[in-house]
């Protein structure tokens, strides 16, 4: 078991998402770094998708009652056992009694704990992630608070010895100025020919509004182009008759700043959507924290298919070299 | 105008029927997404129907985009309507209109509403050329509505009225959206009705509160058995105006856990619709109300 002694700003349970219910209204939730989930469960000898928990920007104060084989993946916010600092990226021992504690967060948003068993709440819908926002999944759909107890489950598929670490080539770096891949498309066509290229041509600063649900930018007013509005799709310009957004769409209500719709997002609504975030950008957009500039990149599909199978390509090297298959 | 396909990043496809929304149209996603999920492409993981449009979320590895798209382009050509039997439930739900939580709520957000001086049921009633604001319930009440999405959040219904277009209501989204809607608040946007499952954000006109849930976690009551949202694309909703009297008593059915919605089921063609809708929303509440 693991004991909350103080939660963090937001720690939630999370795994890969709950998928197949889309349709009706319910997003994916799931960690919003997938690639930093996944070494995590590879470097305790998980199944890829045991569920860990998600800590944002200020790290929680954690109690291990039992002896454990935990890592610690993502943004830098440096993790100290009893007190010591440890090192990120690697197998690491907890007995009982130890406590994990965190420095303030140096780079990046989001760090994964992986605890070798995986964190074991009930599958709700197929998945362990929390989704705060109708209060299912995780531990009772909500955030860590103080006094809560985490059981440890049973999803360790190896032994990992500890020690283990991830050579530097698998450890993502984070900057302040970030560029993300764009798809354009969607309802694109609103926008006017120079709005779509002011689009990718100004860095986008994110607002304080950058949460699980989406991030938010601040830049320039983008305009659309003039019509009548069609029937049933409201008086804005920006309105389109209600439709579904895609995970990573990113819509400009009122032309004014642009929203990229994230893991725990509305799955639909009335605002024109004009491209969306390659999925494989998508665990970098989880690192990006307020204040920071983001510069959005047109990429066409074979692109972003491209990435997405580097991506893939780069986990499976990285497993061969954990466990020598 | 042309059908627009368009890549929602490397896993999605996002295909928009039509700009503006019509029951034909929405008979047509309803259609073709029933035959797509039928042929169990490999690598779908969802399908999703809505208003003038649908969206697939697929796994790459399994179909590339541009296969899938191709796929779709055919469905658009061989699907269609005329031969299309919909087998859905006819649904009474019922609403407290001009309740006190709404009313709480939207004069609590009334700098961010096109019209400061006068209710959402006032104005909405004002601008779509109602006496008053009962001659406005009369007519979200007098015809059912197609659910004709699910989305935003789990549950949430979007409702289109089945009447010709000439008396469809219409009205604006708040100027700004608010920051707080209440659990199973009943509102209008655009030309839709649309019913909350929990408290949030939102931007419609409020009017009213459904007296029952449509999103329930604990899945205590009879109706989410199999399911923790209960409203469905393709059903039949009959909005009917409660008394707080009644309203209460639903509630207290919903705590005793003994409360179930009246549905039918019913079987019917966009034809049927489309030709007499009139006719058609006669057939409707006669046999939901026998």
């Amino acid at each position: 078991m693991i004991k909350v002694m103080s939660p963090g700003l937001q720690t939630t349970v999370q795994d890969n998402g709950r998928i197949g219910y889309y349709e009706v209204g319910m997003p994916p939730s799931g960690a919003m770094d997938k690639y930093s989930l996944t070494v995590g469960n590879l470097l305790v000898g998980n199944d890829e998708n045991a569920a860990a928990l998600e800590i944002t920007y200020m790290g929680p104060v954690l109690q291990f009652q039992e002896d454990a084989i935990i890592a610690l993946t993502g943004g830098e916010i440096p993790p100290k056992i009893n007190g010591q600092p440890v090192p990120m990226w690697e197998t690491l021992s907890v007995k009982a009694g130890d406590e994990l504690s965190f420095d303030f967060v140096k780079q990046g948003a989001r760090v994964y704990l992986a605890v070798a068993g995986g964190i074991d709440v009930p599958l709700i819908m197929g998945s362990r992630s929390t989704y705060t926002l109708c209060g299912i999944g995780g531990l009772e759909g909500r955030p860590l608070e103080q006094g809560d107890e985490l059981n440890i489950g049973n999803q360790s598929k190896h032994q990992v010895p500890v020690g283990t670490r991830v050579q530097s080539e698998f450890i993502p770096s984070f900057s302040k100025v970030n560029e993300i891949r764009v798809i354009v498309g969607l309802c694109s066509y609103r926008l006017t020919e120079e709005s779509k290229q002011r689009f990718f041509s100004i860095d986008w600063t994110v607002t304080t509004e950058a949460n699980r649900v989406g991030y938010r930018f601040k830049g320039e007013r983008l305009n659309f182009v003039e019509r009548e509005q069609p029937f049933g799709a409201g008086s804005n310009p920006s309105n389109v008759v209600d439709l579904g957004y895609p995970i990573g769409s990113i819509q400009v209500p009122d032309g004014v700043e642009p929203i990229a719709l994230l893991n725990d997002a509305v799955t639909g609504g009335g605002y024109a959507t004009v491209g969306t975030i390659i999925s494989t950008d998508l665990d970098k957009m989880a690192q990006i924290k307020t204040n920071e500039k983001v510069r959005f990149v047109a990429v066409d599909i074979e692109e972003a298919l491209q990435a997405r199978k580097e991506n893939k390509q780069k986990i499976e090297k990285l497993k061969q070299q954990l466990f020598q298959l | 105008m042309l059908t627009r396909y368009e890549y929602g990043g490397d896993e999605f496809i996002f295909v928009e029927l039509s700009e503006s929304m019509s029951l034909e149209v929405n008979f047509q996603a309803m259609a073709i997404t029933k035959k797509l999920r039928e042929e169990k492409v490999k690598g779908l993981l969802d399908i999703c129907p809505s208003n003038a449009s649908y969206m697939v979320r697929f796994n790459p590895e399994d179909i590339h985009p541009d296969e899938l798209i191709s796929k779709l382009k055919e469905l658009e050509q061989t699907v269609s309507v005329d031969d299309f039997e919909i087998t859905s439930r006819m649904v009474d739900v019922p609403i407290l209109f001009d309740d006190p939580w709404t009313n709480e709520a939207l004069m609590r957000f009334r700098d961010r509403h096109q019209d400061p001086t006068s209710t959402d049921l006032e104005y909405a009633a004002r601008i779509n050329g109602f006496g008053s604001k009962e001659e406005l319930i009369k007519a979200i009440t007098d015809y059912p509505y197609l659910v004709s999405m699910i989305g935003f959040v789990p549950g949430l219904p979007w409702c289109y009225q089945m009447v010709p277009q000439e008396k469809q209501i219409e009205v604006p989204k708040y100027v700004r959206p608010r920051t707080y809607t209440p659990e199973r608040a009943f509102g209008f946007g655009g030309a839709f009705a649309v019913i909350y499952p929990v408290q949030g954000a939102g931007g419609y006109q409020l009017f009213g509160t459904a007296a029952a849930p449509i999103y329930q976690k604990e899945q205590s009551l009879h109706d989410f058995k199999d399911s923790i949202t209960f409203p469905r694309q393709g059903d039949i909703f009959r909005y009917r105006s409660i008394t707080m009297e009644e309203f209460q008593s639903i509630q207290q059915q919903v705590e005793d856990g003994t409360f179930r919605y009246l549905t039918r089921e019913i079987t019917f063609t966009p034809k049927q619709v489309l030709e007499d809708p009139k006719a058609f929303s006669d057939d409707v509440l006669g046999r939901l109300y026998v």
